[in-house]
């Protein structure tokens, strides 16, 4: 294979390397691409009073199920003295707390906090139901309902509108004799789900109650609503029971389905339940990681993740190097910008995060220029080379304590951070500078090191853009990405920026012996 | 307008710096001939056997504890030149023209004492002046003499001819004059004038300094119109003979007229700059296509000599500007 077409083989396979795997993090798993993505988080505690008889105690409750829809945070169970343990059964899953012998007012407590995902991917298929059982209505009650069913059957024409159009003419506001009759004087909410389903099975259709519970934040003593869901064509339909409207709310979390108590008690009585709710906001980021760590989603649990958080924090400035480095290679290869050491700029760039812009550079020139002076009087001392570079070292640290007791005296914190440049590094830069200086004059000192300040306050800027921090952390595969533009930029030949202007004299020429 | 438009200096046929590093130095140096070129001891040492002829050779110094011993090869020399083996670039170059008593004398007339050449040495040997900074060596050659072709054409210092060989055929040519702005020393970017020449015949085409037009010397005002180069057939040859040299496909020989000694070679460089376009008013690309369309290379270097006469002459009529290719072109093929 040619050398070129190995490298652009190379180089699409690290793109679609990289740019797979962050469409697989952001589509598959969630990852938001920007790091103000934000999500409620619900968190919701269900109380549970009764008071106990004595006698051996068993609470049953039941809690929401584990859908693809919710991702849950954390669960919590509190009773103080109770035995517990949590049921897993086809119905659903269920809390159970115990204890031999106890007397007076209990409380027990659930808490739940959860956020709703990717409502596209909740679309479970649901296997077919058992016949429903024909219902068994007293005479009058059965004349009722098969006049109510006829009129609706002849106002459908399918299972998903005869649903809507038996919940809308049960709610009218100017009811027929043969609703009142059916809705009963004790026409509560539990009453009327019931009636629905019942009239549902006699039309053959199979239905179950569902209960759900509205979340709102700052809500207190909160009760579940009831919703029927009916199935149509292979799949649960769930229906407001007061308007007849289909599909699952906006923040409305599915606590119970099917027709299990909410609540057991035995060996107590005047058991009562009531919810409140409370809204948090959480970074999608935070939240994706720690869920997809639960579900040890492979590419997750082999990532910088797993580390403990000191590593994932030098991780965090590690992966920003390769950011600086595009940035020199464009600065140099497309710009033509002349630096004083390939990647001196980056290291740079590194203390200025810490330092901040502004400051970082006053010190930078502060402690360069100083450096360089007494640099000068070192050359007249007539050292040996390795003994001077050594003596320059001692020179800049004494500079930076310097700056240091200084600032911290005058009380200006933030040139306390001047210990984050790189001395040995500033050393080098003093030293071939003033090598620079002797050899090719300031013009050249200024020229190198006015490109490898720039450089290094480009990289600056881009490594800090909270954007970009985001993305090279949670998005490591970028640098493959990177990589890839890096390999391309190295085959470029045309001309940099700066030989455009180099060579226009040039141009100049040639115009005009031409005319 | 400050920047020239990409397209016109393509098709001037002017390469830049990525493709010079790309399109000729990758492709046509390989690496491990480098060493040959860097170390002007082993440059020199090559010459020698091919019978081209050198600067003399005075003395080295390898070792920190010598700098002691430079007094005892500096003494009997009136007029030296002290230089870094591995310097690039004309860097760590003392040039000293008058011994009297204990004083050095620059061309500048600076007086130096022995321990200011001591600490220059000293300096050179722990790398200062090398590569990458790595421990360097000493050497210590005859000062060329002015040929007074080039009196009135210098100030301080010793015009050099610089040649870029490509596959061993001589493309384009460039004299380099010492001015005072450049104290002396024969680099483009500190000041010295650029002269291109014609390949034809060896006389000056434009001269610029700092990459601007000049039409006469700016110390000693001669005009450059009347300046032609002696023996320029053999400085042709001198340069093509590099070629077989080192084996590199792309350099520049840096040539000096001695007034005694008539050519020589000083220095081999395997990463020639680019600014010799600027003094030419030409760009390299139509020549190195002209040279790469060559199938087989004529193994005489006096051969080579003469086409690169006569096809890169000024008033040579087919020389159509044309891209320089890259790898990736002829990949294609």
């Amino acid at each position: 294979m040619h050398t070129n077409l190995r490298l652009y083989f190379i180089v699409i396979l690290l793109l679609g390397m990289g740019i797979g795997l962050i469409l697989y993090k952001h589509f598959a798993l969630g990852f938001p691409l920007s790091p103000d993505d934000k999500k409620p988080v619900w968190t919701i505690e269900a109380k549970i009073d009764f008071v106990a008889r004595g006698d051996p105690i068993i609470v049953s409750f039941a809690l929401p199920p584990k859908t693809s829809d919710i991702a849950i945070v954390e669960e919590d169970f509190a009773s103080p003295d109770y035995g517990f343990s949590e049921l897993v059964s086809p119905t659903g899953r269920r809390a159970q707390w115990s204890k031999r012998t106890v007397s007076g007012p209990q409380t027990a407590y659930y808490r739940l906090s959860m956020y709703e995902t990717d409502p596209a991917a909740a679309t479970d298929t649901a296997d077919l139901p058992s016949e429903p059982e024909k219902p068994e209505f007293d005479e009058v009650l059965k004349t009722a309902a098969t006049t109510l069913l006829d009129q609706v059957r002849s106002r459908s024409a399918n299972t998903e509108t005869f649903t809507r159009e038996l919940i809308t003419t049960l709610n009218s506001n100017a009811p027929s004799q043969n609703q009142s009759l059916l809705l009963n004087e004790h026409s509560n909410e539990e009453y009327k789900t019931h009636l629905i389903i019942n009239l549902l099975a006699l039309e053959g259709i199979s239905a179950r109650i569902v209960r759900g519970l509205y979340l709102k934040d700052g809500r207190r003593r909160q009760t579940l609503t009831n919703f029927v869901e009916v199935y149509i064509g292979g799949q649960w339909l769930l229906f407001n029971q007061n308007s007849g409207e289909i599909g699952k709310p906006k923040n409305f979390l599915i606590w119970q389905r099917g027709d299990q108590s909410l609540l057991d008690v035995v060996g107590g009585k005047n058991s009562q339940i009531s919810f409140s709710i409370i809204k948090n906001v959480h970074s999608t980021r935070n939240l994706v990681v720690r869920d997809s760590m639960n579900k040890q989603a492979g590419i997750i649990d082999f990532s910088i993740y797993s580390l403990p958080i000191e590593q994932q924090n030098a991780f965090k400035m590690i992966l920003l190097l390769p950011i600086g480095a595009l940035i020199v290679v464009i600065m140099r290869l497309l710009i033509g910008i002349r630096t004083s050491g390939t990647f001196m700029p980056i290291l740079i760039a590194l203390a200025l995060i810490q330092t901040t812009l502004l400051t970082g550079i006053l010190i930078f020139l502060t402690v360069v220029g100083t450096g360089l002076l007494i640099r000068s009087y070192l050359s007249r001392l007539n050292l040996l080379f390795v003994a001077r570079i050594s003596a320059v070292i001692i020179v800049v640290i004494a500079i930076i304590a310097s700056i240091s007791i200084i600032s911290n005296k005058l009380g200006l914190d933030q040139a306390l951070t001047v210990t984050f440049f790189p001395m040995i590094i500033l050393s080098w830069t003093i030293e071939r500078m003033s090598v620079l200086w002797e050899e090719d004059g300031p013009r050249e000192v200024f020229i190198q090191g006015g490109g490898s300040l720039l450089t290094a306050v480009i990289a600056y800027l881009f490594m800090t853009n909270r954007t970009i921090e985001y993305l090279t952390f949670n998005f490591p595969e970028l640098m493959l990405v990177n990589l890839a533009l890096i390999l391309i930029l190295g085959q470029y030949t045309g001309y940099r920026l700066s030989e455009l202007y180099r060579f226009h004299a040039l141009e100049r020429r040639n115009v005009s012996s031409k005319r | 307008m400050f920047l020239a438009s990409a397209k016109k200096l393509r098709s001037f046929g002017i390469i830049g710096m990525n493709q010079r590093n790309f399109g000729l130095i990758a492709r046509y140096n390989p690496r491990r001939l480098y060493p040959l070129v860097d170390d002007k001891l082993k440059t020199k040492l090559l010459a020698q056997q091919a019978g081209i002829t050198v600067p003399e050779l005075l003395g080295t110094v390898q070792y920190q504890h010598d700098v002691r011993l430079l007094k005892e090869i500096l003494d009997p020399h009136a007029q030296f030149v002290i230089k870094p083996v591995k310097g690039s670039g004309g860097k760590g170059i003392l040039v000293i023209t008058e011994h009297e008593h204990n004083l050095y004398f620059k061309p500048s007339g600076d007086a130096l004492q022995l321990r200011d050449i001591e600490r220059h040495v000293s300096n050179i040997l722990s790398g200062l002046h090398s590569l990458g900074g790595k421990p360097d060596m000493v050497m210590i050659e005859s000062l060329i003499q002015l040929d007074p072709v080039f009196a009135d054409y210098s100030y301080q210092g010793i015009p050099d001819l610089r040649i870029i060989v490509f596959r061993g055929y001589p493309i384009m040519a460039m004299l380099r004059l010492t001015t005072h702005a450049s104290d002396g020393k024969a680099n483009l970017h500190q000041g010295a004038v650029g002269v291109g020449i014609d390949m034809g015949s060896g006389s000056a085409l434009h001269a610029v300094q700092y990459g601007e037009p000049v039409l006469f010397h700016p110390d000693t005002r001669k005009t450059f119109s009347e300046l032609v180069i002696p023996h320029w057939d053999k400085l042709l040859q001198l340069a093509a003979a590099c070629y077989e040299m080192t084996g590199l496909g792309y350099l520049g020989a840096d040539i000096v007229l001695d007034r005694d000694h008539g050519p020589m070679i000083i220095e081999l460089n395997a990463r020639p700059g680019l600014s010799i376009q600027v003094a030419n008013a030409a760009g390299l690309a139509p020549r190195v296509t002209i040279i790469e369309s060559i199938q087989e290379i004529d193994p005489d270097p006096q051969s080579r000599a003469a086409f690169s006469k006569q096809q890169f002459a000024i008033d040579s009529v087919n020389e159509p500007p044309r891209e320089l290719r890259t790898r990736r072109d002829d990949r294609a093929m």
